[in-house]
């Protein structure tokens, strides 16, 4: 009897496949709270205005140049959209695997009528990227840790600080940003930071000065796992992307505060798989047009504090969907954030990725 | 060691106990941390620890919110679907191939056996992230990467050695006077295999089936690698919560996963029972 | 399956029931009987043939292929064939002008990136030098613009390094050994095969890494796996069906279940440092680091491979005859001896097996490593998973895969000399 219930259902559910939907999208991105506000201002109102389209997620933004490679080499892409930091598009810009967009033609143009291309202007990196959002990577600390005896960080350096500090770190498992922050702290200026690293012991004092603190680092490669450590007390401090603090801090209430000090501003949109076919393109074209456009771009800050990348949407900017604080103070770009910043120097980082990142994984296996 | 026998000195007596000690909490290593997470599960907060409110035994300590979230939340419950899509089709895959290689295996005389054998019992031996490595970029090649019949393939070659052992294991002890006096009779091949074998071998095949399944059902390695998200399965969908957003969802998961382990365990002990009193053997 | 119905007198050889002579009927039908098993067998061997071993087939190949360099720089590769790498000078105009030709169709192209991180495996710093040039290159006119070698030095300083050409030079076969020597440490020079700079080497220190703690895991599955085994295989039927349960329903729980279920133990805030903090072991600031390192992924690890250790070493302990423990006693052994000469040396076929079993799927774990393993605590699996899904460095993946995978095909080789793999049993 078992098998033939089991034969029953296994070929009931061999037929359903055949039935899967044409209008399936996939779309990447980076999973937690960011995701969950481009479904919510994208995704669910789309869906809402074209009822035969289903959004499906992929939280493989990480993976995503290694996973198109292979798709691209197969000639098989299972992706329709992508969403990935500037670094990262300019990779897939610059190895084909991205298709290079006419702005103008494709995305709407501001309330005012101004060409879609001067209302991106400088978020416009390369000619594969349509930008999303202006976030910064910052760091994010716990206001209850006994050990610090009523102390709380108000400098970058208290990262490397063990002993007024002590307690575990989040940082990122990528050279990006934590090269820069550990030569801040050894005394580089911010002008001198990039000819710095071109020398050839640049590299290597950054990493001496990461040596100092590699006992008490926890490693993450997703966006929600230092909130989440946070949150839990597993690490006392971290780095993270600032929109994922603002949901920790202010959404769940956690005892967390931000530390803005040299936080780094950064670029965050969509890019379209080289090679789709032309039904594909078309509907992923038809929802770009439709999710970069002046409001929607607005509404995203309903959900997480990051900053519009249209200069057109900035107004717009008002309260949290569900919560109802004002938005302004928690945005990266606020002049009370922003004393001390660096912006991520996209091309130094194009061209010295490969370089960097194989050294540094050398020194965090060592 | 059944009992301690009248004349045993106090140094066997105390050794006798120490050691039932030793093994009890070697027991309990095995079982404490599935156990665990089952309270943890009702936790009516988001957090992984007791409350002081759940060790009071205070019922505003405890809630299926978790498990209203498991049972609501699309993403889990899209997570679910693709699980039960995909491992019954690779256990049909796994079994029918499977099977019928078994019958082939325990002929008399069969070249290469040796070296058969060890190619098919591979997909058990080579480390899955070698196979999923391999699977990614060939399956890419052939545009099977990403798609459902993808994953179905791979995890139903994950599965084949299982029904290969457990079905071998069964004809082992197969009588094959049965089915010669089947033979006699003037039944056909299929017949004999069908009326007379088939019924001997059964157990041996849902036990592999059984095994087959919980292989696809608990893989997350090569679906990682041969899948897309249309294909997310709940192992995945749990290896992201778990690097991500540890949500008590997860417990919740976890819990409703072990109460299905225990139905698999208690029908495999069953038909092993069956296969013991079907083959003669005493059950023991 | 022939019967054999008569026998045609004491002269003639002897027939089989159609009157053919029965060596020639016999041997007929064992090669139908070993044609029909083989037409059995063969659906199964042809899907398993083409769904995992020529995939696996098609990785390894990546870890020696190079076609990218010539295929990408072709007339380069061709003019640096007279070159001579040991000389000591600069490669000369037309290798420049070879390169600029080569580096224009690539641009346009947009394959010259990907070069530039291939050979920056190498040589750490070409990946900048391809990119930057890339920018430049597109726009020269090929005809006038030249001569190009002064060109290329004032884009980027690196070109006039003889090491870049070096490099280029040694990998520009359409097979190479790179891969496999850069998983053991080691790089391919002019002058041969050479260390890697200190601060690269880290697969040899990996792979023993991976090796210790898989031994370290096994060790402590046997520990804990041999009194268990034991008293299962000693007690009343009844109990141990009972006792049975608790081996079988880890065994048969979901890993991702078991690996959450440690993440909740050990984390700092986690069950097992409330509960001592609670008893006040130890204080709430002291909480102990039990996760993220090597301590969490050999605790987590051993919990999940347990109960291959305890099956194996169970089936074989249920076939020694308690009688003979007695007999030893009787003839005046000390409990000690008795079993230590008398049991113990009966137990170690299962010790084998389990062990063999153990250490096998351990070496190539990448699950538990990856979630409760940190840094410190991680296997080659995951170093062979980040440079195919972060790296991009698919022929070093490639590679240290195959190393892995024959490390694990000995050990089954061992473990089918010693157990067969026709006795391995599950549950």
């Amino acid at each position: 009897m078992t098998l033939k219930t089991f034969l029953l259902a296994s070929s009931a559910a061999a037929l359903s496949v055949g039935a899967a939907a044409a209008e399936d999208l996939t779309f990447v991105s980076w999973g937690g709270a960011y995701q969950a506000s481009q479904l919510k201002a994208y995704a669910e109102p789309y869906m809402a205005a074209n009822p035969g389209v289903n959004i499906i997620w992929d939280e493989s933004s990480n993976e995503a140049v290694a996973k198109l490679r292979a798709m691209n080499e197969a000639g098989n892409v299972t992706w329709d959209l992508v969403d990935a930091e500037g670094p990262d598009s300019q990779r897939l810009c610059d190895e084909g695997l991205a298709m290079e967009v006419d702005f103008d033609a494709a995305l709407a143009p501001a309330p005012d009528g101004a060409a879609a291309s001067a209302d991106f202007g400088d978020s416009l990196i390369n000619s594969c990227f349509i930008p999303q959002i202006v976030f910064s990577t910052t760091f994010g600390y716990r206001s209850d840790v006994a050990a610090w005896n009523g102390k709380e960080p108000d400098s970058l350096c208290a990262i490397f600080d063990t002993e007024t500090f002590p307690g575990k770190r989040s940082l990122e498992k990528r050279p990006k940003k934590n090269l820069e922050w550990a030569l801040l702290c050894d005394g580089v200026a911010k002008e001198d930071l990039y000819t710095v690293l071109d020398s050839d012991d640049g590299l290597d004092r950054a990493l001496a000065k990461l040596d100092t603190i590699k006992d008490d680092v926890i490693w993450w490669t997703a966006g929600a796992e230092t909130p989440q450590r946070l949150a839990d007390g597993e690490v006392v401090m971290g780095s993270t992307y600032n929109g994922r603090l603002f949901s920790v801090i202010v959404e769940q209430k956690q005892p967390v505060k931000m530390l803005w000090d040299w936080q780094v501003f950064d670029f965050d949109g969509w890019i379209v798989p080289a090679g789709l076919p032309e039904d594909r393109l078309n509907r992923v074209m038809d929802f770009l047009h439709f999710a970069t456009d002046t409001q929607r771009l607005a509404d995203q800050a309903k959900y997480i504090s990051y900053g519009p990348a249209r200069a057109s949407s900035q107004p717009l900017v008002s309260t949290h969907a569900d919560l109802g604080v004002e938005m302004a103070p928690h945005m990266p770009t606020n002049p009370a954030n922003q004393k001390n910043y660096l912006v991520n120097n996209i091309e130094w980082w194009a061209d010295n990725q490969d370089a960097m990142e194989s050294r540094f994984q050398a020194w965090l296996a060592q | 060691m059944s009992a301690i026998p009248p004349y045993a000195t106090t140094g066997q007596r105390l050794w006798h106990y120490t050691f039932r000690v030793i093994c009890g909490l070697i027991f309990f290593f095995l079982i404490a941390p599935i156990v665990v997470v089952i309270p943890l599960s009702f936790n009516a907060e988001d957090f992984f620890t007791f409350t002081p409110k759940m060790l009071a035994l205070d019922p505003e300590g405890y809630s299926l919110k978790h498990y209203r979230d498991f049972f609501t939340n699309t993403d889990w419950q899209a997570a679910l679907w693709n699980s039960v899509r995909i491992a019954p089709m690779a256990t049909l895959l796994s079994v029918s191939f499977g099977t019928l290689a078994a019958i082939g295996l325990s002929q008399s005389h069969v070249p290469f056996r040796r070296a058969i054998m060890a190619v098919l019992i591979s997909p058990m031996i080579v480390p899955l992230i070698i196979s999923a490595a391999g699977m990614y970029f060939f399956y890419s090649r052939i545009g099977l990467q990403g798609s459902y019949w993808g994953v179905v393939l791979a995890h139903a070659v994950l599965g084949i050695p299982f029904v290969i052992i457990t079905v071998t294991a069964t004809l082992v002890g197969f009588d094959r006077s049965l089915t010669r006096a089947a033979a006699n009779m003037g039944a056909g091949p299929i017949r004999t295999f069908f009326q007379v074998q088939m019924p001997l071998i059964l157990p041996g095949v849902i036990s592999g089936a059984l095994f087959a399944f919980i292989t696809s059902f608990d893989e997350v390695v090569v679906v990682l690698f041969v899948g897309s998200a249309q294909q997310k399965t709940l192992p995945w969908q749990m290896f992201i919560g778990l690097r991500e957003q540890i949500s008590p969802t997860i417990l919740a998961v976890a819990t409703v996963l072990v109460v299905f382990s225990i139905a698999l365990l208690t029908v495999l002990e069953l038909l092993r029972r069956r296969s013991e009193r079907l083959r003669g053997m005493s059950p023991s | 399956m022939s019967d054999i119905t008569r026998n045609d007198g004491p002269t003639g050889p002897m027939l089989a029931a159609d009157g053919t002579p029965l060596k020639r009927s016999l041997a007929r039908s064992l090669r139908r009987q070993k044609l029909r098993a083989l037409m059995l067998i063969a659906p199964l061997l042809v899907f398993v043939l083409v769904t995992f071993i020529a995939p696996i087939a098609d990785m390894l190949f990546r870890s020696v292929e190079n076609q990218i360099v010539s295929e990408t720089l072709p007339e380069t590769v061709l003019a640096l064939r007279d070159w001579d790498a040991k000389a000591g000078s600069l490669p000369e105009e037309p290798v420049f002008a070879a390169l600029a030709a080569d580096l224009q169709a690539a641009v346009a192209a947009k394959t010259h990136t990907r070069l530039g991180s291939r050979l920056n495996y190498e040589n750490s710093g070409i990946s900048s030098l391809f990119r930057k040039s890339g920018r430049d290159v597109g726009k020269w006119d090929m005809t006038t613009d030249g001569p190009f070698r002064e060109k290329f030095i004032e884009i980027d300083k690196g070109w006039g390094d003889i090491g870049v050409w070096q490099t280029i030079k040694t990998y520009s076969p359409r097979y190479t050994p790179g891969y496999f020597l850069n998983a053991v440490d080691l790089a391919k020079g002019v002058d041969g095969i050479e260390a890697r700079a200190a601060n690269e080497r880290i697969y040899i220190t990996l792979f023993l890494r991976t090796l210790w703690m898989s031994l370290t895991i096994t060790a402590s599955c046997l520990i804990l796996g041999y009194p268990v085994a034991w008293l299962l295989a000693n007690l009343r039927a009844s109990s141990a069906n009972v006792l049975m349960i608790l081996v079988l329903l880890p065994f048969w729980t979901s890993l991702l279940v078991r690996t959450s279920a440690w993440k909740v133990l050990l984390q700092q805030q986690g069950v097992i440092n409330d509960l001592l903090v609670w008893i006040g072991l130890v204080g709430d600031a002291n909480r102990l680091v039990m996760i993220n390192n090597q301590f969490g992924t050999i605790l987590a690890m051993t919990h999940v491979l347990l109960p291959f250790m305890i099956l194996p070493l169970y089936s074989v302990m249920k076939t020694i005859p308690p009688s003979y423990l007695r007999a030893a006693k009787s003839l005046g052994a000390t409990d000690w001896t008795a079993f230590w000469r008398v049991y113990f040396p009966q137990s170690v076929p299962g010790i084998g097996a389990g062990s063999i079993l153990v250490f096998i799927i351990a070496i190539g774990y990448y699950i538990t490593p990856e979630l409760v393993g940190g840094t410190k605590g991680v296997f080659i699996s995951n170093r062979i998973a980040f440079h195919i899904s972060s790296s991009l460095n698919w022929g070093l993946g490639a590679a240290l895969g195959a190393i892995l995978l024959v490390a694990v095909l000995l050990l089954y080789w061992a473990y089918d000399k010693i157990v067969g793999i026709d006795n391995v049993k599950l549950g």
